[in-house]
């Protein structure tokens, strides 16, 4: 039994949903990145949905992979009672996918983290700078090919 | 006299609040534009406690992820230990026995009354009421002392395991928790007439860090931060786990939003949380606490001594870690400051692809700014207070 969610969606937008599925019970969708915006938005708004809160947003690299990144949005709607979990692939190509900060104001600092620890471009977001790490630090810790034991110095502000 | 307050030279100033601040506990910074007294800019500086918790997990098998998890909210260790043990659960496929799950209740509520307890008795000192600190750090104490009983540390507690727990509860436990609760509730009542009709601590809180519940919610907010703005969101009402949904327990919410709304959400969540303790107690069934699936969660010393299996699995987990079979899932239970999910992907090897934890406090501590602009530099300390930021949770 598909949710009412996935149902809706592949009714909305047959093109952009890449596939589905529900493993443990956890509905997932895949869907083209180029899209991600309208998806969130319908979401968001439409009446038999409204998924209110943008609980997560993180990626995952999948190394070696052919889009080797995947951003992944949790979404709960509070008057359904529904969870949902949107992925996205992301090549390393064209790293960048549109932020949903207009969506969801929350997604602010989600999307500077993974900007910061992936290397993922948001665009359209107004302050896309590094969050946990300091400005001068090399590289994205979280990428499969960062060394587990890298170090770098800590170097002050530019200023 | 008007024509020289209309030349009079102004400019905005820039503070620096942090990272070493007493209000800051936690390392954070907070860049403060002043007019005056008033806050016309206001920028958070998150990150001075990250240490990489994900990629550690990464590198680490299934099992070696449990003392990590402690250190993200370390005020409330085990709810962590409890949603990444259900999360890995969930991945597997286990159901754990009765018992463990009302264990795994217990120890939760004791671990978010630590929290509470921290919360209010942290605020109450910085707003200059010492003794009501005093009282509850009282409290908090028992409740360790509690904890120590069960899993042997007071903090670091790592008690959890995936299907299953490291030890089952310590004999007598039923009577001292009884003990423990009856000095508690004195204590919330002392605390309670010192704080909540107090008129210095009330001028502090109340219309300060207003968040209207549509506002709260495009923010992320979740626990009792959400719910002081009126949401009825909690996740183990909800969306049930363990068992909850066999309790019986009420969720406060508030009316306004604001800080003093927050402060008595958290009074009224310790006394809940005494009663799920309790009743918990009450219901306790006998059984096992572990699983038996000797390939995911070892056997008594007993079957490991005499039995080959038991012995060949042991070997098998302890040297290689347990196998997860690929896939992904997220898992969210309710923390002491909101939803902490944990979003996990496996390869099917015997390490997490991914372990991703869904930090509480991360989206309370950016709506900082939206609550203290235009507010008065005194009211960023109680708002900084009620929003509970931990740093190994927010930076992780």
């Amino acid at each position: 039994m598909e949710s009412i969610t996935l149902k809706k969606l592949k009714e909305r937008f047959p093109d952009s949903i890449m596939e589905t599925h529900s493993f443990r019970g956890d509905d997932t969708a895949i869907v083209k990145k180029e899209d991600i915006f309208k998806i969130c938005e319908f979401l968001r708004d439409d009446n038999e949905l409204l998924y209110n809160f943008m609980m997560d947003l993180t990626a995952v690299d999948y190394y070696g992979k052919e889009s080797r990144f995947e951003v992944v949005y949790h979404l709960y709607s509070l008057k359904y009672n529904m969870r949902i979990r949107i992925k996205v692939p992301v090549p390393e190509s064209d790293c960048t996918i549109d932020s949903i900060i207009p969506i969801w104001i929350c997604a602010d600092w989600f999307e500077r983290e993974a900007y910061d620890l992936y290397g993922i471009i948001f665009k359209g977001h107004p302050n896309l700078k590094r969050i946990l790490l300091y400005e001068e630090f090399e590289g994205h810790p979280l990428r499969k090919d960062y060394p587990v034991r890298g170090r770098q110095p800590l170097i002050g502000p530019k200023n | 006299m008007s024509d020289l307050a209309k030349n009079l030279h102004t400019e905005h100033m820039v503070i620096n609040m942090g990272p070493s601040h007493p209000v800051t506990h936690g390392t954070v910074k907070f860049l403060v534009t002043l007019d005056g007294e008033t806050i016309v800019d206001f920028d958070v500086e998150i990150g001075y406690l990250h240490r990489g918790f994900e990629k550690m997990c990464e590198n680490s098998t299934w099992e070696q992820v449990f003392p990590y998890t402690d250190r993200l909210n370390y005020l409330s260790p085990i709810i962590n230990n409890v949603g990444y043990a259900l999360a890995v659960e969930k991945l597997i496929g286990i159901d754990t026995p009765e018992r463990c799950k009302y264990v795994r209740v217990i120890v939760s509520e004791l671990s978010r009354l630590a929290d509470h307890l921290t919360n209010v008795a942290a605020s109450g000192l910085e707003l200059g009421a010492f003794t009501a600190f005093l009282y509850f750090v009282e409290a908090r104490d028992l409740i360790w002392d509690l904890l120590e009983s069960v899993c042997g540390a007071r903090l670091t507690s790592n008690y959890v395991r995936i299907g299953g727990l490291k030890n089952d509860l310590p004999d007598g436990f039923k009577e001292q928790t009884k003990e423990v609760f009856k000095r508690c509730r004195e204590l919330w009542i002392d605390v309670d007439k010192l704080l909540t009709k107090n008129r210095i601590f009330i001028d502090r809180l109340k219309d300060v860090g207003i968040m209207p519940p549509d506002e709260a919610i495009a923010w992320g907010f979740t626990g009792p931060c959400l719910r002081a703005s009126g949401v009825p969101y909690d996740v183990r009402k909800a969306q049930p786990y363990l068992v909850y949904d066999q309790i019986d327990f009420e969720i406060p919410i508030g009316e306004k939003g604001d800080n003093f709304d927050r402060y008595l959400v958290r009074m009224e969540e310790i006394n809940q949380s005494m009663r799920i303790v309790e009743q918990a107690l009450d219901k306790l069934p006998d059984g096992p606490i572990n699983v038996d699936m000797p390939e995911y969660r070892w056997q008594s010393k007993d079957d490991i001594y005499t039995k080959i299996e038991s012995l060949i699995f042991h070997f098998k987990t302890v040297t290689g870690g347990i196998r997860v079979p690929p896939g992904e899932v997220y898992f969210p239970v309710e923390g002491a400051n909101g939803e902490v999910g944990f979003y996990l992907v496996s390869d099917g090897s015997g390490k997490p692809y991914k372990c991703r934890v869904r930090p509480p406090c991360f989206p309370l501590t950016a709506a900082m700014p939206r609550m203290v602009k235009g507010a008065l530099i005194a009211d960023i300390v109680p708002t900084f207070d009620m929003i509970h930021m931990i740093g190994g949770e927010c930076d992780r």
